[in-house]
């Protein structure tokens, strides 16, 4: 897909918090310290912090970078599974509070971990139609995993923000995109459920690679490109092996995936995850790069795109704080105080 | 406080509008209906930029009601560049760095919650600066 007005990311901002899990905490709770670990450690929200305050954060990033002034923003969208309230935006919250309203659209999109893209999606065609000239997409997430359940290991929370705008004051201009989604029940959570649930080993093969497969090999097909094309490319991911297995699969390298593989370090961020991946990329891009993104989300969906790096970004990448600098900031904790931060403690 | 009042102060707290005195000139947070340094009652709204320096404070072990899922923390006067001294939160810093002077940008933050089924009220908290 491609609209008709040429369009980029103009700005981009991320957020990791700063307290950290490791994986080798859950084993020990649960499993005596027997197994493997998917991650070394995971981000874990202060208590003071949630969907909106992430997004706030990823949002002013990402407005330094792109020197916009949020009066011109259009659209504040919010990709998350874990929206502060049931009902009330959060993407209210965030336009106001970066001094996006009263001329703003400001909805919340929900996609599990592909929540975050589809809202890129949204803002590529809100800006591409002409109806605005910039808009914010944002994915944030503080996911939650049943206590002793696998995703505890990696549930964790973060989020990046991309401002889309015209390609001419880009930093990076969008290529093509495509999405591909079926219905298929891999992972889902019913109202007021604290905990999701997974279908195990049925969240790989008909879900995650099945769907970032097609997304990517369409994408590639559509704008005649290969993997070696790319100076780098970032895949969803809720551990290390995933990403790193459908990269193997498409035909990318380990070199092509390494600067946006953070989830060894900060976990799986759902909406964020691929979307912080491509923040860390672009803070050391450099002209020319072409980098492809692809998300994941459970229901299930991927959304692929492929993006240039203009001239423009080197002297904007210093401008807000980078995400590297977000994934050093880190306050170890034990599994008693992440039981806390998390309201895992039922008080009787 | 009431729904009513937290959606008054908003701006102010969520992106730390205060004021500029049409009279002599000075920046004045949080907004007044006077000004404090020459008592006009002519203002114009600004925006502080969100940095400062830990001015003084107080760890709170023992928080008012509202606040107990959040201790322990930290209350500090912070002192804005622009001059302005207002009281803060700190946040995602451990009590044994707090120093008189330590250089430090505003946040925004989850202040309290109404209960379970009340509004969660964000506003401006201050953390060590990252990013120069
Ligand atoms: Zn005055």
């Amino acid at each position: 897909m491609k609209p008709d007005r040429q369009v980029g990311i103009v700005g981009y901002g991320a957020y990791v918090p700063r307290y950290r899990l490791p994986a080798v905490e859950v084993s020990r709770v649960w499993t005596g310290g027997q197994g493997g670990v998917p991650i070394e450690e995971k981000s874990v929200p202060g208590l003071d912090e949630d969907t909106a305050t992430i997004a706030i954060e990823a949002a002013r990033n990402a407005l330094r970078r792109g020197l916009v002034d949020a009066q011109d923003l259009r659209a504040v969208w919010v990709g998350s599974e874990s929206h502060p309230y049931a009902v009330k935006p959060t993407g209210t919250i965030v336009a106001e509070a970066i001094g996006a309203t009263p001329a703003v659209s400001a909805g919340d999109w929900q996609f599990a971990c592909k929540a975050g893209t589809e809202a890129l999606q949204a803002a590529i065609g809100l800006v591409g139609s002409g109806m605005a000239d910039y808009a914010m997409a944002i994915g944030a997430d503080t996911a939650q995993g049943r206590p002793g359940d696998a995703l505890e290991y990696t549930t964790a929370a973060g989020g990046a923000a991309y401002i889309v705008g015209p390609r001419e004051r880009s930093l990076a201009y969008l290529e093509g995109s495509y999405s591909f989604v079926t219905d298929t029940p891999d992972f889902f959570r019913r109202p007021y459920r604290h905990y999701p649930e997974h279908g195990g080993r049925f969240t790989g093969e008909p879900a995650y690679f099945k769907h970032i497969t097609h997304s990517v090999q369409a994408l590639l097909e559509e704008l005649r490109l290969e993997p070696a094309d790319f100076a780098a490319a970032v895949f969803h991911q809720p551990n290390v092996k995933f990403p790193q297995r459908v990269a193997q699969m498409l035909g990318f390298n380990k070199e092509q995936i390494k600067t946006g593989l953070l989830a060894g370090q900060v976990g799986n961020t759902y909406a964020a995850a691929a979307m912080l991946g491509l923040t860390a990329v672009l803070d050391v891009a450099r002209p020319g790069d072409r980098i492809l993104l692809a998300s994941f989300g459970s229901g299930a969906g991927s959304d692929a795109f492929s993006l240039v790096v203009t001239e423009a970004i080197t002297e904007r990448q210093a401008l807000a704080p980078f995400t590297r600098a977000y994934v050093a900031r880190r306050k170890q904790i034990d599994y008693g105080v992440y039981v806390r931060y998390r309201h895992k403690l039922e008080m009787h | 406080m009431n729904v009513a009042r937290y959606w008054r102060t908003e701006k102010t707290r969520y992106g730390l509008v205060g004021e500029t005195c049409r009279v002599c000139g000075k920046p004045i947070f949080p907004p007044r209906d006077l000004c404090p340094h020459c008592t006009e009652a002519g203002q114009d709204l600004r925006t502080f930029g969100g940095r400062g320096e830990v001015y003084s404070f107080a760890h709170v072990t023992d928080a008012p009601a509202g606040y107990t899922e959040y201790q322990p923390y930290t209350v500090a006067l912070i002192k804005l560049e622009e001059g302005p001294l207002l009281t803060a939160q700190l946040t995602d810093v451990d009590q044994s760095d707090v120093r008189i002077g330590m250089p430090v940008e505003m946040v925004t933050r989850k202040l309290k919650e109404e209960g379970e089924n009340g509004m969660v009220v964000y506003g401006y908290k201050f953390r060590p600066v990252m990013h120069e």
